[in-house]
């Protein structure tokens, strides 16, 4: 009895905050998908319409996958260049490893913004490799190489995640029992058999949970295209912006919103299947 | 037995990441004391200037306090939360834990862009006019699975019983709370600080959904790229959030790691 009033205490407050301030917006989000318009008492009607758009507009769902495309891209991609670079750390790099690690992830604590905005200015059209490259005599005039691009988009956001990847990899590595490594290696496998039967399926938990958590906040993005996409590099995050910003037609973004959410809610339980989410931080 | 350092391969690959992560920041620091308008090579002398500019520009610092203040607010109220939270779920079974830990992880893997909008309906449908405490209460969201973490991390390696014998020795159970409990998580709770304020000091998406007419400090810095010639004060301004961000994220590593360090000792 005592302890069901002292958890009642500790967790009304941020269940309070949470329900306020996390799950009621999404209620209201769906809720304001069935309404006609965006505003004012008169357009507070129930329709299907936005939902009946959206099934039939094959642009939003072209631009939806080939949002998953990207973000799927940047998600292998950083787990390859992220395995590696965890493998070295805890096999190799001894006891500075921790250090290293830390060094690795401070510079992603910095403003995202503005590292995308510094690699503009390198790689730009007026930016200092093409000056360099031109000053050198290498090209004519500039080419705009990195900028402005669907691959743009994806080089800088496999920029941006590949050290968050590396941590719960990391952590799944450091997890593994070494006396299981040389056990296998007595028993007579050559280092790449010790590797592919021992060492990656029992990290295999931090892999996928360093893939998703890529993977999903990447399917939501909007601001790398914004920055370096252009007219080619938009993603589906743009269009949720446009609707909410510019077009100002709230239900079909609530729509939209709601159709990117159902896809994670999806992959998060095929995440949960492998890997508790709270595990994800933890190192 | 010594054996001579040997650059391995390994070691090449991590110079060669950590190069490109530390580069563009460094580039950034430079070309904040460039005497040029304009970011090429080769520099062209040594220069206080746009510093001197920087703290000159009034809309600017309205933005920096701005932030400041809903970084220090988002993450004073995130911290609390999770230490509750936390205190809840690593010293009693409950049936409702699994919920409440997997609604508080969920802003983890849902992209920020949904947190924003669907509170900007929320305050649009009750009249809550948009301003830089709208997005504070969005980034208090986003930093409480971090808190709760951080927080329970340090608490699992504490027995139960020292709040145990703080009462019998005749305290309260509120009393072994704030006079047992609180001081153990002290470390843990300045690192959870210090990680939610610069989550919040650094976010975009959510805060250029919410802010309305009060720009934070990455909402101010956006609207600035696009003006050329502003080109070396956005410089200079990023290099010293970067090098403040670096800074105050390594001080909660370490009081995160001095904690951790502590309750292995056990």
């Amino acid at each position: 009895m005592e302890n069901r009033r002292r958890i009642t205490f500790l967790l009304g407050l941020p269940s309070t905050y949470l329900f306020v301030f996390f799950l009621l917006p999404l209620v209201v989000m769906v809720l304001f998908s069935f309404r006609e318009g965006t505003i004012g008492e008169a357009r507070q009607i129930f329709t299907l319409r936005h939902y009946a758009d959206f099934m039939a507009n094959g642009v939003y769902h072209r631009l939806l996958w080939r949002s998953m495309l990207i973000a799927l891209t940047i998600a292998a991609v950083s787990v390859l260049l992220a395995y590696p670079l965890a493998y070295f750390l805890v096999f190799q790099a001894g006891p500075q490893r921790m250090l290293m690690l830390t060094l690795l992830i401070l510079p992603t604590w910095t403003s995202y913004l503005l590292r995308i905005f510094a690699w503009k200015l390198i790689l730009g059209s007026s930016g200092l490799l093409n000056t360099l490259l031109i000053s050198l005599g290498f090209f004519e005039k500039a080419s705009p190489i990195l900028i402005y691009s669907r691959n743009a988009v994806i080089v800088t956001l496999i920029y941006v995640w590949f050290p968050f990847v590396a941590l719960p990899i990391f952590a799944a590595l450091e997890r593994i029992d070494k006396s299981l490594l040389e056990a296998a290696a007595d028993l007579g496998c050559k280092r790449a058999e010790v590797f592919f039967r021992v060492t990656l399926p029992l990290s295999a938990p931090g892999v996928v949970a360093g893939f998703f958590f890529c993977f999903i906040p990447t399917l939501g993005e909007f601001v790398t295209p914004l920055l370096v996409g252009g007219a080619q590099g938009s993603m589906y995050g743009n269009l949720i912006q446009d609707q909410f910003m510019r077009a100002l037609n709230w239900p079909m973004g609530s729509v939209m919103s709601l159709a990117m959410l159902a896809l994670m809610i999806v992959m998060i339980f095929i995440i949960t299947r492998f890997v508790s989410l709270s595990s994800l931080l933890e190192m | 037995m010594r054996t001579k350092v040997k650059i391995s391969t390994g070691h090449l690959y991590f110079l060669i990441l950590a190069l490109l992560l530390y580069a563009p920041i460094f580039l950034l620091v430079i070309f904040s004391f460039n005497n040029s308008t304009q970011l090429v090579f080769p520099l062209k002398g040594f220069t206080l200037e746009w510093y001197r500019q920087l703290i000159q520009n009034r809309e600017l610092l309205e933005a920096v306090r701005t932030s400041v203040l809903l970084a220090t607010g988002s993450s004073i109220v995130a911290t609390f939360l999770g230490t509750l939270g936390a205190i809840a779920i690593t010293r009693y079974d409950f049936k409702a834990k699994g919920i409440f830990t997997g609604i508080a992880a969920m802003p983890l893997v849902i992209p920020y862009i949904i947190l924003g909008v669907s509170l900007l309906i929320l305050y649009n449908t009750i009249d809550i006019k948009l301003s830089a405490m709208a997005a504070g209460a969005a980034h208090v969201v986003i930093s409480l699975p971090y808190a709760l973490l951080i927080v329970s991390s340090r608490l699992v390696g504490f027995p139960n019983n020292l709040e145990e014998a703080a009462m019998d020795l005749g305290t309260s159970y509120w009393g072994a709370l704030l006079r047992v409990t609180l001081p153990i998580c002290s470390p843990a709770l300045v690192a959870a600080f210090l990680i939610c304020f610069t989550l919040s000091f650094d976010e975009f998406a959510i805060a250029s959904f919410l802010v309305g007419t009060q720009p934070t400090l990455p909402v101010y810095l956006y609207s600035q790229l696009r003006f050329p010639n502003r080109l070396p004060l956005v410089v200079t301004l990023a290099a010293i959030l970067m090098v403040v961000s670096m800074v105050v994220m390594f001080l909660a590593e370490w009081m995160r790691r001095a904690g951790a360090a502590n309750t292995s000792r056990r």
